[in-house]
This record gives C-alpha cells, sequence and structure tokens, in this order.
C-alpha cells in the first residue's frame, strides 16, 4: 500500500468517526438527562431554575437549605400543615423516599446568590429588625432568630431552615401564616409560639431586615453553639 | 281566587307526599329483595388471615382516599367531598366503639355496603359507592370490616353534611334510590373464564371504577347501561375516559403486559396517570397481587368497544397555530420533542389520546396543573410536568392546546380560552 492511499485511508476514517461523533452528540442532545434535576423541571417554573428562585418574586429558593428542613416542608405540604394547593397536588402520590431523595437533590445545590432584595428600608425598622433577630426580645419573652437559625442565619444542619436570601414578602406571608395558624409546624410549634408573641410592626421589621441582608455563602452550618432556647418539634430533625 | 291558589296549593302538596310515600316504600321493598345474611360467629371474624385478606380488599377498594382526611388518622374520616349538591363529610369507620364502627356487627357492615344504610337504617349518601359495593360478596366484607375492627380505634365525631335542600333529606335519598339504586349481587357469566369472571367482580365492585369512569346524570347518579363509556368527574374538572372507546382509554388494542404495567406501576412508554387516577394507582392497583391485576386487565382488555365519534365544530385557523407553535417550542418542545415525538421518559403527544380525544378537559388541566405520575414500585422516580397556570395566560394555553391537537398528524376540535378559565 502506498503512503498516500494509507493517508487518504486514514483521513477518511477521520471524516467517519468525526460524523459518528457528532451525530451520536446530537442524540444525546436530544434526550434529556436521567437525574434528579431533570425529573425536578416541575419546580422551576416557580422555584427558578435549580431551585435557586429569583428574590424578586414571591416564591422562596429552595437550593442549599438543608435537607431534613426540605424534607419536613414537603411532608407538611401533603399532610396539611402548609397550605398550598399546588403543592399539595404535586406531591399527594410521592412515597416518603422519593420525598427525601428530593429534599437531599435541592440541598445538595451549593449556588450563588443574587443581590439583596430590599434596599433602602427606614433605618428604625432595620434597628428593629436586627435587634431581635441577633438578641430577641425578653420581654415578650421572644428568642433571637439566631438562636436557632445559626449566627450567620443560614441555617444548622439536619433540619433548621436559613432565613437570607429569601423575598420580604414571602417572610411575611409565612411569619403571618404561623401567627393565625394556617402555617403549623409538627408539635410543638414553637414558630407558631414565638410569632403570636410577636406584634405585627416587629413581624414586619424581621422580615425587611432578613431580605435586606447579602449572602455570599448560603451553606448551613454544622451544629448550633449553645443547647436552643426552646423545644421545637421540627428544626432539630 | 285566593281559596283556590290554596286548595291547589294543598292538593299539589298531598301528591307529592303520596309520591315520596310510593318512592320511599318502594326502596324498602328493593332492600327486602335480597335477604341479608345471618350474622357470622364472631370468633370466625377474628381469625387473624380473616382480617389480613380484609386488609387487601380495603386497599383495593381505596377506603382510605375518602375515609382519611389530609394530614388525618387513617379511617378516622373528616375529609370533605364536594359534589353539585353540597359538601359530604365522610365518616369515621375507625374500631371506635363511640364514634367509629367498633359498636357495629358484620352484618351492619354489610348492610351498609350492600344496601347502603347505616347501622341505625339511616338512607347513606351514594358518595359512598354502594351503588358499586352492593357486588361485594358477603365473605368479603366480612373479611373487610374484621380488617377494619383492627384498625387503631380513633375517637371522632363525624362531622354532618353541608347539603342544601332537599338533598339534605331523607326522603330525597329514598326518592333517588327508588329511582337509581337496587342491591345486586354480582352473578359469573357462565361463558367467560374465571379470569374475566374476576375482573369483572373487581372493576364493578371492589374497584368502583364506574364512580369516575361513567357519565352521571343531572341526579349525580351514575348509569351502569352506558358501560365504562367515561364521564366528566363532578367537581374536581378531570375527564375520566371512556374505557370502552379505544379512541380514549379503551384497552382493547393494547398486549395484556402494558395494561397490568399501567395499572402496576402508573406509567407505560405510550400512557401515564396523573390526576385522579394517579391516586387510584398509587393507593389502590399498585397493591392488586398478580393473580388480580391480570383479572383486571383481562376483564378491560375484553370490555365491549364502543366506537366514539370524532367530533370537530371548532377548527384550528392557521395564525392561532403560528401563535401555538412557537409557545410550544418554547415551553414544551424541550422534552416532548420538535415533532410530539416524547424523550426519553416523557411522552410523545403525537398520537396520544389524552392529546386528540373529544374532551380536551385532561390536557388543559395537565398543562395548567402539570403533575407526576405516581411514585410505585416499578416507577418510582417519576419525571415532573411543570405546573403553566401562573406563567401562562387562557389564550396562551388555549393556543398551546390546540396547536397540539392539530400538529404532527393529531386531528382534534380547537380548545377556546374560555374552556381554560373554567379549568381553573
Amino acid at each position: 500500500m502506498s503512503p498516500t492511499a494509507s493517508s487518504s485511508i486514514s483521513r477518511r476514517l477521520a471524516w467517519w468517526l468525526l460524523f459518528i461523533g457528532l451525530y451520536q452528540a446530537t442524540v444525546l442532545a436530544a434526550e434529556p438527562p436521567n437525574n434528579m434535576g431533570q425529573r425536578m423541571q416541575a419546580c422551576a417554573t416557580c422555584h427558578g431554575s435549580e431551585g435557586r428562585a429569583t428574590n424578586s418574586g414571591y416564591f422562596p429558593r429552595i437550593a442549599g437549605k438543608p435537607a431534613g428542613y426540605l424534607y419536613n416542608q414537603l411532608i407538611n405540604f401533603r399532610d396539611g400543615r402548609r397550605q398550598n394547593a399546588t403543592m399539595a397536588y404535586l406531591l399527594d402520590h410521592m412515597s416518603d423516599q422519593y420525598l427525601m431523595e428530593i429534599a437531599n437533590h435541592f440541598a445538595s445545590l451549593d449556588l450563588p446568590y443574587p443581590p439583596a432584595q430590599t434596599t433602602k428600608a427606614p433605618s428604625a425598622t432595620l434597628a428593629r429588625g436586627e435587634q431581635l433577630v441577633r438578641h430577641g426580645d425578653e420581654t415578650r419573652g421572644v428568642p433571637a432568630c439566631a438562636s436557632c437559625h445559626g449566627a450567620a442565619m443560614t441555617g444548622v444542619a439536619p433540619a433548621m431552615p436559613g432565613l437570607l436570601g429569601l423575598p420580604r414578602d414571602y417572610l411575611l406571608a409565612q411569619l403571618g401564616a404561623w401567627r393565625v395558624g394556617m402555617r403549623r409546624a409538627s408539635s410543638p410549634d414553637c414558630m407558631g409560639e414565638i410569632t403570636r408573641r410577636l406584634s405585627p410592626q416587629d413581624v414586619v421589621a424581621v422580615a425587611t431586615w432578613l431580605s435586606s441582608q447579602p449572602v455570599k455563602r448560603g451553606l448551613p452550618a454544622g451544629s448550633l453553639p449553645a443547647q436552643p432556647a426552646m423545644e421545637c418539634g421540627s428544626g432539630f430533625r | 281566587m285566593k281559596e283556590m291558589r290554596l286548595k291547589l296549593a294543598k292538593t299539589l302538596a298531598l301528591i307529592m307526599l303520596v309520591c315520596v310515600g310510593g318512592f320511599v316504600f318502594l326502596d324498602w321493598i328493593k332492600s327486602q329483595e335480597v335477604p341479608s345474611i345471618d350474622d357470622r360467629p364472631f370468633n370466625e371474624l377474628l381469625a387473624p388471615q380473616v382480617a389480613q385478606r380484609g386488609a387487601y380488599l380495603v386497599q383495593v377498594g381505596n377506603c382510605a382516599a375518602c375515609h382519611t382526611a389530609r394530614g388525618g388518622l387513617p379511617f378516622a374520616g373528616g375529609k370533605n367531598i364536594d359534589t353539585p349538591f353540597g359538601t359530604v363529610v365522610t365518616s369515621n369507620i375507625t374500631s371506635d366503639k363511640l364514634t367509629g364502627i367498633g359498636a357495629w356487627s358484620a352484618a351492619d357492615f354489610w348492610q351498609a355496603m350492600h344496601h347502603g344504610r347505616s347501622k341505625d337504617g339511616r338512607l347513606l349518601y351514594p358518595a359512598f359507592p354502594y351503588t358499586e359495593y352492593t357486588r361485594i360478596t358477603r365473605d368479603d366484607t366480612d373479611a373487610m370490616f374484621a380488617y377494619l375492627l383492627s384498625v387503631q380505634p380513633v375517637r371522632q365525631i363525624n362531622r354532618p353534611h353541608a347539603l342544601q335542600f332537599p338533598y339534605n333529606t331523607q326522603a330525597a335519598l329514598a326518592v333517588w334510590r327508588a329511582l337509581f339504586f337496587s342491591p345486586e349481587q354480582y352473578e359469573p357469566l357462565k361463558q367467560q373464564s374465571d379470569e374475566w369472571n374476576r375482573g369483572a367482580y373487581l372493576v364493578k365492585g371492589l374497584g368502583h371504577c364506574q364512580a369516575c369512569h361513567t357519565a352521571r346524570n343531572m341526579l349525580g347518579a351514575t348509569q351502569s347501561k352506558l358501560g365504562l363509556s367515561g364521564g366528566l368527574i363532578p367537581m374536581q374538572n378531570w375527564y375520566a375516559p371512556s374505557l370502552a372507546s379505544p379512541a380514549e382509554a379503551g384497552l382493547q388494542d393494547w398486549p395484556m403486559e402494558e395494561i397490568m404495567q399501567l395499572l402496576k406501576t402508573g406509567k407505560t412508554a405510550h400512557s401515564s396517570t396523573l390526576g385522579p387516577m394517579a391516586e387510584v394507582v398509587f393507593s389502590s392497583t399498585q397493591h392488586l397481587n398478580p393473580e388480580d391485576l391480570r383479572a383486571m386487565a383481562h376483564f378491560l382488555k375484553e370490555l365491549p368497544r364502543q366506537v366514539s365519534e370524532k367530533v370537530v365544530r371548532k377548527f384550528a385557523n392557521s395564525e392561532g397555530q403560528q401563535i401555538g407553535q412557537s409557545l410550544y417550542h418554547n415551553e414544551c418542545a424541550q422534552c416532548h420533542g420538535d415533532h410530539g415525538e416524547g424523550l426519553g421518559d416523557y411522552p410523545s403527544l403525537a398520537g396520544n389520546r389524552t392529546v386528540i380525544m373529544n374532551s380536551s378537559v385532561n390536557l388543559v388541566r395537565v398543562i395548567l396543573s402539570g403533575g407526576f405520575t405516581p411514585t410505585t414500585e416499578g416507577h418510582p422516580r417519576p419525571y415532573g410536568m411543570p405546573p403553566f397556570g401562573h406563567t401562562l395566560s387562557d389564550t396562551e394555553v388555549a393556543a398551546i392546546a390546540t396547536y397540539v391537537r392539530n400538529a404532527w398528524g393529531n386531528k382534534g376540535e380547537a380548545v377556546m380560552p374560555l374552556n381554560v378559565q373554567k379549568s381553573r
């Protein structure tokens, strides 16, 4: 075989390989991936791509929240302790095992946060909010948010949620819902108790301060430095 | 004049009273036709294997779906069932002696299941599908009762129903029953196999498939003579497609294995269960034992065909199709493919019966609400369809629905924005 013939064959072979490679690539691109991210596309229309909802709307970010927290919420929606018809409809016919896998999936995502939503809030409101978050209000029997949700307020493993990077409207709605019993957690329901001790102005102050904080790293802390102030049915398990 | 009117009113009232009385009597007569079987010795019921069989039957009959409220204790009732006539509240069927059925006898339970009468003789509302359960054998109701007696008692007083007049009266129920209900037993057809008969017994009795898959009349009665020819599920706004028509959900042309796969796992290569049927698969049919699964599939496969005629009164127009097409390519093609061919686990829309059948109710519902097929042993990690109800307008949903009903060789009536609004 002459060298020219051999190089012509190898050139043809190269073209064929390239062609087969491209064909494979188009076929693979057409088939959606077999992973949890693809399975959870149903969540993206509200919670944003990969669960990192923009904070301009109402829907909460779920990416990076502790798995135990997310699992508890899925169960709460299913069992009516949280009221949302869409959530209940979507997960009504799911095994606990799959709900846990969903929770683990979103918990495992470590994604950047958008800038803080609330800007130019009145300084008195911010001051009251920060006071409640960091120190609580002893006269009302309100513990500091940070005493359970972590000093950085990014939550604590396994099931205490972070409170930063959430839309202000969402925070207001949750605190309000807890106050009137529309949102509940497993008993003893500490957040129900705490929100009933807050005045409406306090609720606004806390939501305003929390939604005005920038988040650099949103991952939950590994553990709490001290014993939590209250006995709670969820958040610690 | 005034006197005459009064006399007329009195006469009318009297006629009404006689009629209602007649109906009550008729209902009573009918309930005498099938004599109750004497109560069984109680210790026979207490045998563990009886309760075990009962547990299976209660699961297949999906009693918990109605008798357990969201987040409530199993079988303690308290779930609201919305009907066009008001709200029926399900009852506590735990073994609690005061508020449940713990003080009932097996004969009382049979009377409820077979005759639609409570222990105290009160007529029951047919939201409780005794119109189908009446075909369950005494042997099976005894087993179910034995199981329910073994369920953890829950002290929870039944809340009263909230029904409009006259539906909230026993007289109205007696009239309804005289018109639409007779206790009956399942009579096996001799020319059919045992397997077919078992399937028929499950579909027509315990499975109460007819409760959804048959259209209800103005008074909310299912009409057996229609067969399982499909119907809109009242208040839920889902259409239970015809099991008799191969153009809807008929299974006549399916291989047996695929029918069983759908009932067992909720998903096959060509079909998915969503909405109320996802619940049925999740709570009931996935638990069928292999023999019953095959029997049910056998009976459904051999249901007599009813050809449903294609109805197209409103046609898609080319301008709307262009809008629909561009929306489809932005929102849907990523999973369902550029040509509706379906990618991976996602179903094809070309030739998909839910997409093209006469009723567009389910197609619209799926676009608005999305959903997951149920998690089952055979299909434990389903992919989800996103809900588009809050991101797309009625007009946009109608455009997409009309487009997919008329693309890739599909043919179906155009969907109007008003149809979408009704489903919200």
